[in-house]
Order: structure tokens, then sequence, then C-alpha cells
């Protein structure tokens, strides 16, 4: 079995749940922006919750498959079509030999996870399939998808059901994405700190795997200092360190960038805090130019969101029968 | 030296050894991972040291990020009076400076730079004084580096200058970020020099650039077959000046999967370099030239 592309998307690409281990050598995690919706196609079909999908973002791909199977589309609302019928996403469904997946406008979100019985079985790399495009490793052939690329597929089981839309998890409007600050967060004044949970923000066009950029908001002020050794001379500038994911970092104080699965591992920018883990499925929805705000909270509340957030993924399980 | 601690998020805990850099502030967070590593804690997913700080992930469902964070800091105590001392290597770079391929680049982004009108390496001579460009890559090249940091993208070393302060290279970072970067280039931005493992965007300067790959995700290269990334934090580097041909034949070598880098055993010592380092560096060259 396997699945012809016929035309790419626009980035389509390879991903699991992650690659972790190496992000001291400056490897990334890689893996799904949205995890929660990879996750749930998945299930859908039947397979593991961590088996290789396809990652698409704004546009689908055109898809051939050479034998039968079960298809599930997640994550943004992209809409499915199979051999320019609609289907819905969210909901698994056949597919024969010969069949073709198609999509129309994305309608919502930003990215969509198609999931195939059986996985996307390209070779492990460092133990997962995920592609990191900027390091050339894994995937397929460590890149985005190309036409006329052709990617087996594993054997499958049985898959079926869908999800109904209060369980599916969607960005607001402006997305609330809640941050605990820290990491280099007393390096601006307490006037600079409001102004930055209070503003809405906007996606900016740079916002990609590697990070989701943010404009429209006020610069920051820095609290006066002179510059360590080895820094940099502007005062955002740090001793090259290392960054979390979901850090926030503002170069020149002026457009937030929240680092996500491929992010860079480390650099001289300093960091106003992190996104918690429970809001970051929701970046990998977020379209350029839709608005965003940064939400403070504690290590309480995020421990807290972050188990909502596994509750609603048990919920889906339960009603999906895994 | 006391360890300043943040979380990351409920995933991250952040230490900052020095707000500034240096040596001893390396050795302590190395200490630090090491200790985090020894000791084994269920739920640490990865750690990561780097110039002056040090980062560690965990799950926050196995250990509370409290839990954790109390265990870290039991370990500062010991980590700061550890023996900064290794057993290392030491690894010769080729690198052909001046090469046509980083000067394309630059030219093609010089409305992002300080000093429009010349090229890198003519402003890094200018801000350090040293005249000319010949005189720079002296400074830059006739002592070792030492790999404080790996990390940026996949494999990419950063090189601290073994050196007395006031010697050491420092050249600001490009106004703003260029958004192409030859692959093996190699840059140097604030205190930092360092070499672009992958083609992408980057804001340090462009000397030169090593035909001598130090990544490879396909694990084909014959000294890159058991790890894809060359270099880990106490590496030490020796630069070495090459020309075109000695550049066209080194990449030929490399073409053909038959090139040999030059890598030795070495030991070091902060206190021993702190004592005399122009001693140390010469014992450095004579593990790497075998003399």
């Amino acid at each position: 079995m396997a699945v012809k592309v016929i035309s790419p998307g626009l980035a389509t690409t390879v991903q699991d749940l992650g690659r972790p281990g190496f992000y001291h050598l400056g490897i990334p995690l890689s893996g799904g922006m949205d995890r929660f919706s990879l996750r749930v196609a998945n299930m859908l079909v039947g397979n593991d919750e961590g088996a290789a999908v396809l990652e698409a973002v704004f546009m689908g791909p055109e898809l051939e498959f050479t034998a039968a199977a079960t298809v599930a589309v997640t994550g943004g609302d992209l809409p499915p079509k199979l051999n320019g019928e609609d289907r819905a996403g969210w909901e698994a469904f056949p597919v024969k030999a010969g069949d073709r997946l198609s999509f129309g406008f994305l309608k919502g979100g930003a990215r969509a996870y198609i999931a195939v019985s059986g996985g996307i079985d390209v070779p492990l790399k460092l133990g997962s399939r995920s592609t990191y495009t900027l390091g050339a490793l894994g995937g397929h052939e460590g890149r985005a998808l190309k036409a006329g690329d052709e990617l087996p597929v594993g054997a499958g089981g049985a898959g079926g059901g869908s999800v109904p839309a209060a369980l599916r998890r969607l960005p607001g409007n402006p997305a609330e994405l809640r941050m605990l600050p820290g990491l280099y967060w007393h390096r601006i004044t307490a006037e600079a700190g409001k102004r930055f949970l209070a503003d809405t923000w906007k996606v900016a066009p740079e916002a990609d795997r590697i990070g989701y950029r943010f404009k429209g908001g006020t610069a920051l002020d820095f609290v006066p200092r002179e510059q360590p050794f080895g820094a940099g001379s502007n005062p955002s500038n740090i001793v090259d360190a290392c960054y979390p994911y979901g850090s926030i970092q503002v170069p020149g104080g002026t457009e937030p960038i929240v680092l996500h699965r491929d992010a860079v591992s480390g650099g001289g920018y300093m960091m106003v805090g992190c996104v918690i883990s429970a809001d970051m499925d929701m970046i990998g929805q977020l379209q350029p130019h839709s608005p965003a705000r940064f939400v403070e909270v504690t290590m309480d509340q995020a421990m807290a969101a972050r188990h909502d957030r596994q509750a609603a993924l048990q919920r889906v399980r339960h009603l999906v029968g895994r | 030296m006391s360890i300043r601690f943040s979380f990351g998020g409920d995933e991250h805990i952040f230490g900052e050894v020095s707000e500034s850099m240096s040596l001893e502030a390396f050795f302590t967070s190395l200490s630090m991972t090491n200790a985090v590593k020894a000791a084994g804690i269920k739920g640490v997913t990865e750690i990561c040291p780097a110039n002056a700080s040090f980062q560690v992930k965990f799950d926050p469902d196995v250990i509370k990020p409290g839990d954790l964070l109390k265990e870290m800091q039991g370990m500062e105590a010991a980590a700061s009076q550890s023996n900064a001392s290794l057993q290392t290597r030491i690894i010769e770079i080729p690198v052909y400076y001046q090469d046509p391929w980083t000067h394309e680049t630059l030219m093609r982004f010089r409305e992002r730079h300080q000093d429009p009108a010349r090229t890198d390496l003519e402003y890094a001579a200018e801000v350090n004084g040293l005249g000319t460009v010949e005189s720079f890559i002296e400074a830059h090249s006739s002592q070792p580096w030492f790999v404080s940091m790996v990390g940026f993208v996949a494999g990419l070393p950063f090189l601290y200058q073994m050196v007395e302060r006031k010697r050491q290279l420092q050249v600001p970072k490009y106004l703003r970020p260029r958004t192409d970067t030859p692959k093996l280039t190699v840059g140097h931005g604030g205190c930092f020099s360092c070499i672009y493992s992958v083609r992408g965007a980057g804001g340090y300067q462009m000397f030169g650039i090593t035909p001598m790959p130090i990544y490879d995700p396909n694990q084909e290269v014959s000294y890159l077959r058991d790890e894809m990334c060359l270099f880990r934090p106490g590496d030490i580097v020796k630069w070495k000046p090459i020309n075109r041909d000695e550049y066209d034949a080194a990449l030929e070598a490399v073409e053909e999967n038959r090139f040999e880098p030059v890598i030795r055993p070495a030991t070091f010592s902060l206190s021993d370099f702190n004592k005399d380092m122009a001693g140390t560096n010469a014992k450095l060259m004579e593990a790497l030239n075998g003399r």
C-alpha cells in the first residue's frame, strides 16, 4: 500500500509525535504542531496515536491511494473531497485503490492532519518519522512532499467513528495564548510587561514550524544595564542560551516570536517567558493576520490547563472506543 | 556565581550561571548538566548545556516542576566547585577566508549591515583595531577556540576564543538577520565564532567557508557515521587558513568520501589555562600536530 502525491499542497510534511533527546545537538523535536488533532486523526483510522501522518498547511495536497484503507482528516477546517465528493472532517471514511483525496479552500485554522490506516511508513530517523526540513532529516527524504512522491503505508487495523465539534479544540478570536512569565522577564520594565499582556497582537506572515512571529503591539522598554561581555550590544541580546519550546523571544524588543516544533535550539535574544504546553496546539492553527493575546498564568494554572487538555483527549478516546 | 533558575513554561527549567560569558560559567553549566544526567531523574527528556547557562526539559506528569527544581538546586554547590578539566579533542578546521560564496551572499544583504561600503571582514578588522583583513585573519586563526555550545540548528558549534579577554575578537551581529547563509560558512557575532552547519538564516558576520562537513543527516560521511553531528561542548578547534586550490582539493576529497579530518585527543584544564594561556595553547598545538 502506498500514497501517491499528485500535487503536494503548500508545505505538506510527514509528522508523528516528534523526536525527543537531541535538542542538545540543535536537533529539535519536530512532530505535528497540533498534536491533539494528530492523535485524534490516528485514533479515527485505528492507528497508534503516535503513527506518522501528513501535516498540510493552508492548502491541501492531492493524493492517490494504491489500495483500500481508512482515512481521516482533522485539525483546521480544510474540507476533504474523495474523487471530487465532499467528505466530513474529523470523521473516518474508507478509500479504495485508485481513489483520489483532494481538498477545498481552508475555512478555518491553519493545519490539517491526514491519517491513513497503517500510518505513513517512512524510515525511522533517530527514533521518529517526523520531518525536520531545516536539517534535511526524517520524513520523506528530509523535505516537504513533491508531486510524484510515493509514500509507503504500513499494515492497517480497523478504524471508524467521528468527533463532534464540541470535542475539537480551535483557537478563539482573539486567540488567548496562556504564558508563564519568566526566563528574562526581569529585563523589561514593569510598565512594558503590563503592555505586553494588554496588547492585542497579530500573527505576522513569518509564521512556520520553527516559530510564529507576532506584530502590532507596543515595543518593549528594557531595564537599563551595561551589556554583559559576550552578549552583544542590543538591550534584547543575551549571551547565547537555550531556547525552550514555546519560549517568547523579542528581538530588538519589537516583535515577539514563539518557537514551535522545529525550534532553533538556542540563540542570543532574551525571552519574556513561555507559552504553556496546553496551548501549543492552538498556535499551529493560527493564520497570518489573526489576532492573539498573551495571558499570564501561574504554574498551577498551567498544570490545570495541561490536565484539561489530557482530559479532552481522554473523552475522544472513549467516544471513538480506543 | 549563583545560578538563577527559572521555569520555561510547564516543561522546562532554565538556569543562568552568569549573565556574561566566561569559561568558568561554561564549566559550571556543563557540570550541572552532567549532574542532572548522572542522577537519571525519571521524567527528564532533554538536557542541554549552553555557553553560560543550561536547560532541562521534563514531563511534569512524571515529576512535579517544583520537585525537579529542588533537586537541581541541590546540585548547584557541587557543580560550581567541580574540577574544571576535560579529556577532549582538538579538531583542525580548514577555512577558505574571503571565499567567493560568502562574498556573493554578503553583497546581497549589504543593506542589513552596519557598514554597507565594506565587506564583513573589512568591518571586523576595523572595529577590532587590526587595520587589515590579513591581520584580522591572523588574529582569528592563530590561537585555538573552545566549543562552548552546540545548537541553534543541527550540529552548529559556538566557539569561544582561547586568548586574554582584551585580545578576544568582538563584532556586532548584522543589524537585521540575513535570510540566507551558505552551508559551512564560518561566522562571528559578539565574542563567538560559529560554523553554519546548514544553509539558512543567520545574523553573524561571514568570514569564510570550510569544505569539511560537520553535520550529515544521512550518516554517509566517513567520520559522521556514528554521530550525525561532529561537535560536542568542550571540543577545541584550530582554524587552518587554506587557499582556493586547497579548498577545491579538500572538496573533491569530501565528495569522494575520502576526506580525513585531523582530530586528536587532548586534555584541557581551566586552571592551567588561566595560569598560562600561551603555554596551554602551545601544548594543544603539539597534540594536534603530533610533535
